[in-house]
Parts: C-alpha cells; sequence; structure tokens
C-alpha cells in the first residue's frame, strides 16, 4: 500500500518526458544503452573495420581499393599460413590436455586437507599473476643456447654433453613454448576446479566409499560427473585464450626460428604490422574466426548437455 | 547377524577430545540410538563405527572382528546420511544400484534388489527420476533404498529425519520402525530428538560432551535417570528441578525449599539419609503433579501460583511459581484453572527423584 501511494505521488511530480520509462520497454532500452555503446564502440566497430579492411587491399600508407576475397586467395596459397592454422590447433590441443591433467590434479590434492593450505593455494596462483611478458622473459632466459639453467642442470646431472638450442630448432622451441602456456595455465584451471570440487559435497564421496567405490572409482563415478560442467566451461575459457594466443609467442620466439612457432595472432603481426600488409594481416586473423566460432559452439552445445542432465 | 562393540573409544580433534572412553555392546539386531545434545560426540562415534573417521584409541568390533584399520567399503555396513547424500547425477534407480554395481553384483541381482526395495519402501514409480526432481521424503526412500539394497551386517543412521518437516517427520519414524522389525538388522540411529529416541530404540545411548551418560531401555532412562542431564534430557515436558536441603529429623527425611517440604519415600529416604544437611536437587515430571485434593497427605503437599496456563486438549499445561522454583505440572483437561491463581498441588511421592548437588548423579 505504503509503495503504491508513494509511487502515485511520485507519478504526478515526474514530467512527461520521462514518463516513458515507466513503460518497461523503453526503461531496458535506456538501461541497456551504455553496454550497447561500449561494445559497439570497442567490439563491434574495430570488428566490421577489420572485415572491410580484410577485403581491400590497404597497406601502411595506403588506404587501398576493395579487391573481395584475393587476400583469402593469397592465404590459401600460403604455406607459412596453413603452418600457422597447423600449430594453432596443435598448440590448443595439447597444452589444453596438460593444462588439465594437471590443474585437475593439483586441484584435487589442494582440495585436501593439510598445514599451510592457504598459502599453497596463494603461490599456485602466482604464474597467473605475474605479467605474461615478464615471465615469459624470464623462461625466455631460461631456455638460452648460452645462459639456460635448464641446459646447466641437465649438462650438471650428466643427462647431455652438447647444449641444447631450445629455441633454435623448430621441433624444441614449439615443445618450449608449449610448457610455458602450460605452466602459466595450469594455475587458472587449479583454481577454478577447485572451487568446483568445493562445491561437490564431501558426503557424496563418503556415501560413495560406504557403497564400497574404491578411491579411482569414486573419482570416476562421482567427482569427475559432477565436476564436469565446471571443467567444460573453465576449458572453454582456456581454449579460447590459448586459440588466440600472441604475447608467450611473440617473446619466447617472434614465431621462429623459420616461421616454425607461428600461431594465428604472431603471423596476423608479423604479415599486418611487421610487413605492413595491414589488409593480409587482418585476412589472417579473420581465418581465426570461423574455426574458433565452430570449436566455442561445439562446446557451448556440449555444455547445455550437461548441465541439462 | 552382527554385534558392534565399542571398547575405551576415544577421538580427539587435533587438542579438542570429542569422544571420551566410550565403551559399548550393541546386540544383534538390536535398534540402538544415541541421543544428545549438538556437540556431544555422537555422530563422530558413528562415523568411527563406519570408518569415516579415524579412532584415535580403543577398539571397534563388528561381529567380533577389529574394524580399526579397517576401510569404511569392507566393513559391511550401510549408512543413510542427514542430507540424504544421493548421486544428483545418477536416477534413483542407479543411486540404488551403485553401491551393489561397486561389489560386482550381477545385473538380474541387482534389479532383484532394487525391485525388492523400490517394492518395500514405495518408491517403484520413482526409479527413473533424478533426486532434483524428488520431494525431502522421497529422497529420504531414496537415501534408505540405497541402504536396504546392500543388505549389510549394521545400518547407520545420522539424523535421517532432522531436514524433514514435522509431520513427514512423524511419518518416517513409524515406518523406520516397521522397517526395522522387517528387516531385523542391527541399527544405529543419532538423533538429538528425544522423541525419536525414545520410540524408536530398543535401547538408548544418552551423551554430553562425549561422555556416555546412560545406557538404557527407554522407559528405563525415563524412569531411573542416572543422572540431572538425563532426567532433563528425556522426556517431554522437561521434568522440573527444584534446589531443595536435606534434613532428616522425626524418623522422616525430608527435601526443603522455600514453600516446599516434601517428605521422601521409604527407599530414597533410606538413600538419602546420609546426605542429611546437604544441598540436593529434586526432580519431579510435570505429570506426576496434580491438583491436591482435601484428604491428600501434607507431606507431599505445596502450595504454588499459577503464572500461565496452556491447554492442549489432552492435558492442561500449568507453569507455576513455587516459592522461588518454577514448577510445570501437568493437569486434567477438564480443570478449571486460571492465571494468577493460588493452587495446592500434590506431587506422587513414588516418582520423586533426588540428585546430588555437586555429582548430579541420582541419588
Amino acid at each position: 500500500m505504503a509503495v503504491t501511494a508513494l509511487a502515485a505521488s511520485e507519478t504526478r511530480r515526474v514530467p512527461i518526458r520521462l514518463r516513458k520509462l515507466e513503460d518497461e520497454r523503453w526503461l531496458a532500452l535506456v538501461l541497456l544503452m551504455p553496454t550497447a555503446v561500449l561494445l559497439g564502440l570497442f567490439i563491434a566497430y574495430p570488428f566490421a573495420e577489420g572485415v572491410l579492411l580484410s577485403l581491400s587491399s590497404a597497406k601502411v600508407g595506403d588506404p587501398g581499393e576493395f579487391v573481395g576475397l584475393a587476400n583469402f586467395a593469397k592465404l590459401w596459397d600460403d604455406n607459412i599460413f596453413w603452418t600457422s592454422v597447423w600449430n594453432t590447433f596443435w598448440y590448443t590441443g595439447v597444452t589444453t590436455v596438460f593444462k588439465l591433467g594437471l590443474g585437475l590434479w593439483l586441484a584435487m590434492l589442494l582440495n585436501r586437507h593439510f598445514k599451510g593450505k592457504a598459502i599453497v593455494r596463494a603461490f599456485i596462483l602466482l604464474p597467473f599473476i605475474i605479467p605474461t611478458v615478464l615471465s615469459t622473459f624470464a623462461w625466455k632466459w631460461m631456455f638460452d643456447p648460452t645462459f639456460s639453467v635448464i641446459n646447466w642442470t641437465l649438462f650438471k646431472v650428466g643427462l647431455i654433453h652438447a647444449r641444447i638450442n631450445w629455441l633454435g630448432d623448430s621441433d624444441l622451441a614449439m615443445a618450449s613454448i608449449m610448457v610455458v602456456n602450460i605452466w602459466r595455465g595450469v594455475p587458472f584451471f587449479a583454481i577454478s576446479l577447485l572451487a568446483g570440487l568445493q562445491t561437490i559435497s564431501p558426503e557424496l564421496n563418503e556415501a560413495a566409499a560406504i557403497d564400497g567405490a574404491r578411491p579411482w572409482n569414486r573419482f570416476w563415478y562421482v567427482t569427475w560427473p559432477l565436476l564436469l560442467p565446471v571443467t567444460m566451461v573453465v576449458m572453454l575459457f582456456s581454449v579460447i585464450q590459448t586459440f588466440a594466443d600472441f604475447q608467450l609467442v611473440y617473446v619466447m620466439t617472434g614465431g621462429g626460428p623459420a616461421n616454425a612457432t607461428h600461431l594465428f595472432a604472431t603471423y596476423a603481426y608479423q604479415i599486418g604490422i611487421v610487413s605492413g600488409l595491414l589488409s593480409q594481416g587482418a585476412a589472417v586473423s579473420l581465418a581465426m574466426f570461423p574455426f574458433l566460432f565452430v570449436i566455442v559452439v561445439v562446446q557451448l552445445l556440449y555444455i547445455r548437455r550437461v548441465e541439462t542432465r | 547377524m552382527a554385534e558392534v562393540s565399542l571398547h575405551s573409544l576415544n577421538k580427539y580433534f587435533d587438542t579438542t577430545h570429542v569422544v571420551k572412553n566410550v565403551d559399548l555392546q550393541i546386540r544383534d539386531k538390536e535398534f540402538m540410538v544415541f541421543v544428545g545434545p549438538s556437540g556431544c560426540g555422537k555422530t563422530t562415534t558413528l562415523r568411527m563405527i563406519a570408518g569415516l573417521e579415524a579412532i584415535s584409541s580403543g577398539e571397534i568390533r563388528i561381529d567380533n572382528t577389529v574394524v580399526n584399520a579397517v576401510p569404511p567399503m569392507d566393513r559391511d555396513i550401510a549408512m543413510v546420511f542427514q542430507n540424504y547424500a544421493l548421486y544428483p547425477h545418477m536416477s534413483v534407480a542407479s543411486n540404488m544400484a551403485f553401491g551393489l554395481k561397486m561389489r560386482k553384483f550381477e545385473k538380474a541381482e541387482i534389479e532383484r534388489r532394487i525391485k525388492r526395495a523400490a517394492d518395500i519402501l514405495g518408491i517403484e514409480n520413482l526409479l527413473d527420476r533424478k533426486p532434483r526432481q524428488l520431494s525431502g521424503g522421497q529422497r529420504q526412500r531414496v537415501a534408505l533404498g540405497r541402504a536396504i539394497v546392500r543388505d549389510p551386517k549394521v545400518f547407520l543412521f545420522d539424523e535421517p529425519l532432522s531436514n524433514l518437516d514435522a509431520k513427514l517427520r512423524v511419518q518416517m519414524r513409524v515406518e523406520l520402525k516397521k522397517l526395522h522389525e522387517r528387516l531385523a538388522v542391527t541399527s544405529v540411529y543419532v538423533t538429538h530428538d528425544q522423541v525419536e529416541a525414545m520410540t524408536l530404540g530398543d535401547r538408548v545411548v544418552v551423551m554430553k560432551d562425549g561422555i556416555v551418560q546412560q545406557v538404557g531401555e527407554p522407559l528405563e532412562l525415563y524412569n531411573r535417570p542416572a543422572n540431572r542431564f538425563v532426567a532433563g534430557f528425556i522426556g517431554s515436558p522437561a521434568m522440573n528441578f527444584a534446589d531443595v536441603t536435606l534434613a532428616d529429623g522425626n524418623g522422616r527425611v525430608t527435601a526443603e525449599a522455600q514453600g516446599l517440604k516434601i517428605s521422601l519415600p521409604d527407599a530414597l529416604a533410606s538413600r538419602a539419609r546420609s546426605k542429611a544437611g546437604r544441598k540436593a536437587t529434586l526432580g519431579i515430571r510435570p505429570e506426576d503433579i496434580r491438583v491436591a485434593n482435601p484428604g491428600d497427605s501434607a507431606d507431599h503437599c505445596f502450595e504454588a501460583e499459577v503464572e500461565v496456563v496452556e491447554q492442549l486438549g489432552s492435558e492442561i499445561l500449568l507453569d507455576t511459581r513455587v516459592g522461588p522454583a518454577l514448577m510445570a505440572a501437568s493437569i486434567d483437561p477438564e480443570s478449571k484453572v486460571r492465571a494468577h491463581d493460588k493452587l495446592r498441588l500434590v506431587l506422587n511421592p513414588a516418582r520423586l527423584h533426588l540428585f546430588d548437588a555437586e555429582t548430579e548423579a541420582a541419588i
């Protein structure tokens, strides 16, 4: 009663043009405005501009003209582009598997009770907190052919007799950047999965233990299915991030040796910014879009299935 | 066929001693209820029997085998949890089948057992549902079903009815009792509700601060509580207590307080005589007090002022003041009593309890 009365007296005072806001449709529009403007300005506009750029022949200092799909046709015949495509999938696939495995293992360990748990949990996050560029430089130093602490250790232990040129060999370079990516990504998996684990009532595991399930069965039949929705969301985020990774590769190898470690993002940068072929760079970036789109759609569909189970 | 015995059982959480030297024999097919206020160690004791909690010292035997170091899965027990602990991603049937699947039972046997349990519990039509599609009472039945299909040596219940509403709780209590009669499996049941303890238990263990206060059949606890705590915990409405001084004179032992002078019956008097001159606590249940008739002996009567009248239909509950003490009395529902009335009440001397003021043990 009091609320209605108050609203009625308010209505009398508001000017007529503001009365429109009492209609939910207008109010919704007004409330959505700031978000719509921000999204439009910083996402939709650059995206559209990127699409236009990829359909032009623009270079640095030359706005170019509309050339249709010529840039994409050129990519189709570009070996380095196909290497980047393959690299991106390989890089994303391998690191995601390791990040999930190690992250889950860590999360399960951290979900137990032990002394100093809070401190360990905080430390686990460090790789995630340190700016990627800084930590990657440290890794680059560790993989340096001359100063590598890894080489030094292996040498002292007697496992190797000659220096390994970690970032100079194409396969080793790929493996090296994967290691760094995994190191950086595990904390995100560990902490997110730990949060997921903590939503699972310990009673369920106890019930399963009494029901006769050994630890592995308890994990497989109880913990894992209940953790799956969280796992899928974490994987989704991680795959998107990894697929579009740039700074790590850029700092470690710059796409080298001999373009062996280029991903979509670094190759787009290489062509578009370093070489100044803006339109082709845009085309490489955009080529990432359909791949990522398919991955995300598949994952989202799967998540929905898991959650409505 | 299983006895459960606890010998000098102790449990420490860090430095806190939560279960203290518990000795207990639970007989084959017996329904044993652990009751006590929260934090009394009853659930911890149950979890130690289940193997979910390690034993600090002492010994647990199931069927004469020491199970101290035996993991829960090998103890042949089934447990019903307070929050049901149903696997949310499995159907009702899978929930019940899980324990059998883990123990590598044949499919036909699993189905036979599920059908039987579902039949007993009346949940045949729920077998395909997920736990979240069930009401609290239905979930409770499924949790029971999961325990039944296992055909275990011992059933453990951890406050299984405390999440249900009052009406359903009474109904499930009756069903649990029937179920136990039908299955005749040794059961250990933890509750904080003394009504559940009294109605379900063949015997009841009353615990407080990790110590067993008394073990006995429900009526034994009710009629002969071992100490003041058990006397106050068992029975509703609760027993009245009055601080009294014992006196011995003219061949009679009396319990006296301001406004109260009760002479003790012979058996009690002989036990209390040596404590004459000392303080004690007098206990009398509300149902053992009634309005006095002119013919009642003055030895057991006292004057009281009515403070509150609670008409319950089957009885009237009076809250009265006797000197400084408060006394509740349960009287005939047809009595005409109003607040602030001054009444002469009489208590049944055969039902008097006396507790030592210091040790609180029954005299």
